[in-house]
């Protein structure tokens, strides 16, 4: 699809679809048709709500370039999201900019292990398309505290040879967390390649996991950013011992270079101000 | 017309030449030069208004009979954007201080900007026959700009520049800083079609996230961008040229050429232990939590971590604002960490002096080694090594180098990194056949500022690696002729 050359370059953004997928999980499909239509899996946006809002990244879970549309899922944690939640089809989310990052590196491997926890499986979806288009062999296992918490199930089926649920208290699937779910399936047969994408400590252990088994892995990484363009380095990681930036020089890397440690305690350093504003919010 | 000739015709105007007659150049240079009316450090070092208040009406006139009107007016020569300076600071004498706006506007868009932000003294100031032959205090050229752009504001007549007719041929301008905002303006004079694109919420670059309210307030530059609306040029925030769509895409939708102003990127860290610790940020991060973001602000979502000892490494411009800003945000103690001496000092002196009537301390010739942390990973002690300086080096400052042994700690609870930026990969990664210099900035014939692909000019510090605002504006005016030069051609 080409844009004419007389394309209005009007504000665009807004919600054409929004439905809740659990209490505080929330997907909306949004008209942003030069960003539908640009993206690539592993892609990004930042969005900012109205005068005063905060800049927050947002994973892009699917895309549609014909109806010019990008769908986001979205947890309520905080003060932004919280606020994005509240608002229904036909409004207008002030500002949506990207597709950030760079794009998954997809390539036929053989059999590709997909992880995803939590909200992590919104990003993981275009992913699992991506590996089963290009011809691999894809198992996800997909994990969640419990059934009514987990996303996306259907749709990873569709494009998954083999899909393993876990939930943690075992009322959906199998009993357990995400890494039993990944090791039953590195016991069971040859796994070329792994992405895991959730919580940053489900990411620690997931990767510990593959590293056992010597399973060249990659995740997607859900740091703190500010401009999500390069310009600020909020956030900054290690890898292999090197500062790379999330923004641009990720947001996926090699599993098992990341300093999990380092990213978990940066991932806290606004902790009390979140949960004063949050408290904030809710009060008002 | 030549510029010489120009001036020259300018300079010979009945008016001129009356307004030259009228006082002696004897008693013109026997006048000291009007001092800059600033809020009382005390005061300012706990709020975010301006700290210059600018010059009252006579103020600003007695400061322009100063001005000899020179034959040879060599403050231009040291104008990057070759304001016609003795035309605007004659104007002021004769009490026509729309007119002196106007005569600013003919060659700088951007004019209450660059009266508050120009390093003057190294540039027109440095070069006026005041500096140069009398060993005087220059004109303050730089405070009558900002003195007529004010006046003009303030006056509710802003004056829109001309344009020329309009031709119809669109040419995109990516970032909306200093750079991108006077090659719009100049393009539209030409008579282009031109459409800015910014990557951020908001239009100005680094005149907003960057440079403090107490030095350029907001409305300032939200002023001079509306004032280029009026001429024509339109703005699309929240737009990544090479991500929200590519380079080929815009050409398909009839953009003719392109003016790359995409800033200076990446911010550098120092790669010593510890840096990434909770409380450490780079100043573009801090700067931009507090200026874009409104950190600072209780109707604004973005927190900032607020500092009671606050040490922001480096000594230039950047660094100056950042240690401002740590001060106007409480902190009890706020410092410059700078491993060479005051001298070699990159900042402006009037932002240096600014920062030590506010009580900022300078630790000159220190260097931080490594970063500590409490239990939760905050940053609670920076070990500092002392440094000395050696010969020159290739930037022609004295090298320092580290004295052993000395090293001691110093408690700090949040540290700005101000040590400079690499190249933003954004437009390098979008265009591969573009040829880079080996600092990994955009390679241009320094002329029209054109790169390697021909419909393709760039200008401002993804050219430069990190320079000035009025730098980055000359590069975009300069880019506009090439532009101009390009288009008339093909």
């Amino acid at each position: 699809m080409c844009f004419p050359s007389d394309f209005k370059l009007i504000r665009v953004n807004k919600i054409i679809k929004k439905e809740f997928l659990s209490e505080n999980v929330f997907r909306m499909e949004i008209e942003a048709p030069r960003i539908a239509q640009s993206r690539e899996a592993g892609h990004f946006v930042m969005i900012r709500i109205g005068e005063g809002g905060e800049r927050i990244p947002l994973t892009i879970a699917d895309a549609d370039a014909a109806r010019g549309t990008v769908t986001l899922i979205v947890q309520k944690v905080g003060c932004t999201s919280a606020k994005l939640s509240k608002l229904n089809e036909g409004d207008f989310i002030s500002d949506v900019v990207g597709p950030l990052g760079n794009a998954t590196h997809i390539e036929k491997t053989g059999t590709v292990l997909c992880a995803g926890g939590g909200v992590g499986i919104a990003p993981l979806y275009p992913i699992v398309q991506g590996f089963k288009r290009a011809g691999n062999r894809v198992i996800t296992v997909l994990a969640a505290r419990s059934a009514d918490l987990l996303i996306l199930e259907k749709e990873m089926t569709e494009f998954s040879d083999d899909v393993i649920v876990m939930t943690d208290d075992g009322s959906h699937g199998k009993k357990g967390l995400v890494t039993a779910g990944m090791e039953e399936v590195i016991l069971r047969e040859k796994v070329n390649q792994a992405v895991v994408i959730g919580p940053a400590v489900m990411m620690k252990f997931a990767a510990a996991t593959t590293q056992k088994y010597n399973i060249p892995t990659m995740v997607s990484l859900n740091t703190i950013m500010v401009d999500g363009t390069g310009m600020c380095g909020a956030c900054r990681c290690s890898v292999g011992d090197k500062t790379r930036f999330v923004c641009v020089d990720g947001p996926e890397f090699d599993a098992h270079q990341v300093n999990f440690d380092e990213m978990l305690q940066r991932l806290g350093a606004y902790k009390d101000d979140e949960m004063a504003a949050y408290q904030q919010y809710l009060n008002s | 017309m030549e510029i010489s000739e120009y001036l020259k015709a300018e300079r010979s105007q009945p008016w001129r030449e009356e307004l030259r007659k009228s006082v002696k150049n004897a008693d013109r240079t026997k006048r000291e030069r009007v001092v800059m009316p600033e809020q009382d450090a005390a005061v300012r070092a706990t709020n975010q208004k301006e700290v210059n208040l600018g010059l009252s009406k006579e103020q600003a006139m007695n400061e322009a009979v100063r001005c000899l009107d020179c034959v040879d007016p060599t403050c231009i020569k040291g104008c990057p954007v070759n304001i016609n300076i003795p035309k605007f600071i004659k104007c002021i004498e004769a009490g026509e201080f729309l007119q002196a706006a106007k005569a600013l506007k003919e060659t700088n868009a951007l004019p209450s900007v660059c009266g508050r932000v120009c390093p003057q003294e190294v540039q027109c100031e440095a070069n006026c026959f005041y500096t140069q032959k009398l060993k005087k205090h220059a004109v303050a050229i730089g405070n009558l700009e900002r003195f007529a752009a004010d006046y003009e504001r303030e006056s509710g007549k802003i004056s829109v520049p001309e344009v020329a007719t309009p031709n119809g041929i669109r040419v995109a301008v990516v970032g909306s800083g200093p750079a991108g905002l006077a090659a719009a303006g100049d393009l539209t004079r030409y008579g282009y079609d031109v459409t800015v694109f910014e990557a951020l919420h908001e239009i100005g670059g680094v005149l907003k996230y960057g440079i403090p309210e107490f030095r350029l307030p907001n409305i300032i530059v939200d002023v001079e961008i509306e004032n280029l609306r009026k001429m024509g040029v339109r703005f699309e925030t929240n737009f990544i040229v090479g991500k929200t769509s590519g380079f080929d895409a815009l050409r398909t939708e009839g953009y003719k050429a392109f003016f790359i102003g995409s800033g200076a990127g990446l911010p550098n860290f120092m790669n010593i232990p510890g840096e990434n610790c909770i409380g450490i940020f780079s100043s573009n991060e801090y700067l931009t939590r507090i200026n874009l973001m409104g950190a600072a602000r209780p109707e604004c979502d973005t927190p900032v971590l607020s500092g009671h000892h606050v040490a922001v490494i480096g000594g230039g411009n950047t660094a100056m604002d950042s240690v401002r800003t740590a001060k106007r945000l409480g902190a009890a103690r706020a410092m410059i960490v700078y491993r060479r001496s005051m001298n070699e000092m990159p900042a402006r002196a009037e932002e240096i002096y600014h920062a030590q009537q506010e009580g900022v301390e300078f630790m000159c010739l220190h260097n931080p080694v490594e970063y500590r942390a409490d239990k939760k990973g905050r940053v609670n002690r920076m070990i500092v090594q002392k440094m000395e300086l050696g010969d020159p080096d290739a930037s022609g400052r004295r090298r320092p180098t580290p004295v052993e042994g000395s090293e001691f700690p110093i408690d700090v609870d949040t540290v700005v990194v101000s040590v400079g930026v690499s190249p933003n990969p954004l437009i390098a990664n979008a265009l591969p056949s573009l040829e880079l210099t080996r600092w990994g900035t955009l390679a241009v014939n320094p002329e029209t500022m054109q790169t390697s692909i021909p419909d393709l000019f760039a200008g401002g510090d993804i050219v430069r690696g990190g320079a000035t605002v009025i730098l980055a504006m000359g590069d975009g005016r300069r880019a506009a002729a090439g532009i101009h030069q390009y288009l008339s051609l093909s």
